[in-house]
């Protein structure tokens, strides 16, 4: 095992891996902008560096000034988290040439999943299903439409590049499909510097399931179970669960077996998530996206696993064995993630401010990552996650019980949050019943 | 009589989208703010001419300041 290691990020998750590096006995190395010097995660570290001014591209995002930090606190190793250079297969390069430890996967894996359509081919003639859609970008509204006539509507247009729901857009006719082509295409270009467009029919009533993998310092890949993340807003995840209510016993196996092709076919190492869409009628599943990192909501799949997955990602990229026997692993109960986020409960827009009163909930089956503490200000610079209140039970009525308990006894006071939202999704009987889909936060707002 | 359009919450003036001594009507973007990764268009409430801009493309907003003035 390396003897130090750089977290290349902010908030909980810095403060998330920090924990279990130190529990393991490394050197940790917080870096961070001048906006976040005060949150918990610089203090948890034993070093901290500042990279530079508020906006990610002259702080997070510049490579330059991260490696510099690492240089400068002899880090042996860098973890990118999740999102900001996590997956940039360049950045992943420039560490490997440092000379340093990159806890992730290969930088020609993050290149052949970070572009959508050439993954969906990949993965497609890996004999993983996708769903019908394009081969090639799409470059012109005109192309779009032609693609259109062919797959047939309704379609989800995306960016090739994109990540976040950043773009995302469904269309149900060609009126539909030019504003949301032009949409997409301007999101794409400003916030992956790439226009290309990809076209996926889209299946209606579908809920967002994804698996959790491993690839092992020996090359053999796990998978982990499952997670439903169909809770959604703007296309992004409010809220996770594992096992999904909405897979049974035939389709996961099916699932899980797909991942493990999925994560072979470009020899997968450390940890990633195949993204996949379940069409609940007919119980069959298309690859959505593999993001090549560690994913949000992993403390899920770690509360019914027992499996620290920043610690199994550790290893692998120390080129050491397994902490756990991951082909024994059987998950036990069942676990919900709640995002609590600095947002208004009802048309969930941002609400940046300061943190007068910060108190968590405790207890049994209890678990929250945060970022945050009282006095800390969340500014506007970043993404709204303040916290992940997760709770485990031996079955989901359990869970869901604790969850209920956590976010009445949850106080943050000086900002608006989402946490009324998640009282009205634990009371809500389709989210109680386990039958929803991706469509789930609208019908509750219309 | 004049209509001050106020910023909704803190956040970074991503795009101005008007001049002053433009027209526009009721529903017209005026400014485009960005706030936690979300883009926030700022309307006219309603119509009439760009009196006053207060605003740069790169400023920082505080809820309840004064971006633009139409009357």
């Amino acid at each position: 095992m390396f003897e130090s290691l750089l977290v290349a990020n902010r908030g909980e998750i810095a403060r998330r891996i920090i924990r279990t590096a130190s529990g393991m006995g490394l050197r940790t190395i917080a870096v961070h902008s001048e906006a976040d010097a005060d949150l918990p995660f610089v203090r948890a570290a034993d070093d901290a560096v500042l990279l530079g001014p508020p906006p990610p591209a002259e702080s997070y995002l510049d490579a330059q000034r991260v490696l510099e930090a690492a240089a400068r606190c002899g880090a042996s190793a860098i973890h990118p988290g999740y999102g900001f250079l996590a997956e940039s297969a360049t950045f992943a390069q420039a560490v490997i040439d440092a000379g340093l430890v990159w806890v992730g996967p290969s930088p020609d894996a993050i290149d052949a999943m970070g572009d959508k359509v050439k993954a969906r081919n990949r993965m497609s003639a890996a004999g993983v299903p996708v769903a019908a859609g394009t081969e090639e970008p799409v470059q012109d509204v005109d192309a779009a439409l032609a693609a259109a006539a062919t797959i047939g509507y309704p379609l989800m247009v995306k960016a090739a590049a994109g990540g976040g729901g950043i773009g995302m857009g469904v269309a149900r006719d060609d009126a539909e499909l030019r504003a949301a082509f032009e949409t997409a295409t301007s999101r794409a270009q400003r916030f992956f510097a790439n226009p290309a467009i990809l076209l996926e029919r889209y299946i209606e009533g579908a809920r967002h399931v994804e698996v959790q993998v491993l690839g092992l310092a020996d090359g053999h890949v796990v998978a982990l179970g499952e997670r439903d993340c169909s809770v959604q807003r703007r296309h992004q995840k409010v809220a996770e669960e594992t096992p999904s209510p909405g897979v049974t016993p035939a389709l996961r196996a099916r699932m899980l077996e797909g991942a493990v092709r999925a994560a072979e076919a470009v020899g997968y190492r450390n940890a990633g998530t195949v993204e996949c869409l379940v069409d609940p009628v007919t119980q069959d599943y298309v690859f959505l996206e593999m993001n090549t990192r560690l994913q949000v909501e992993h403390p899920v799949t770690e509360l019914v696993t027992g499996v620290d997955l920043v610690q199994e990602q550790l290893l692998i990229a120390a080129g050491d064995p397994p902490a756990a026997d991951l082909d024994a692993v059987e998950p036990t109960g069942h676990a919900v993630e709640l995002r609590v986020y600095a947002e208004d409960p009802r048309r969930f827009l941002p609400s940046p401010g300061h943190i007068d009163v910060w108190d968590e909930p405790a207890g049994e089956g209890v678990r929250v990552d945060s970022g945050y503490a009282a006095g800390n200000t969340v500014t506007p610079f970043y993404d709204p996650l303040l916290a992940k209140l997760c709770t485990w039970g031996p079955d989901r009525d359990v869970a869901l019980d604790r969850a209920r308990a956590a976010v009445a006894a949850f106080r943050i006071e000086g900002l608006k949050t989402n946490l009324p939202f998640f009282a009205e999704l634990l009371a809500d009987p389709a989210f109680a019943g386990g039958d929803y889909d991706t469509g789930l936060i609208d019908r509750m707002r219309r | 009589m004049a209509e001050e359009v106020r910023a909704e919450m803190v956040a970074n003036v991503w795009k101005v989208v008007v001049t002053a001594g433009d027209t526009v009507a009721d529903g017209d973007t005026l400014v485009i703010l960005e706030s936690m990764k979300m883009e926030i268009p700022v309307l006219a409430e309603s119509a009439g001419t760009v009196q006053e801009l207060r605003v740069n493309e790169g400023d920082v907003v505080q809820e309840g300041d004064v971006i633009a003035v139409i009357g």
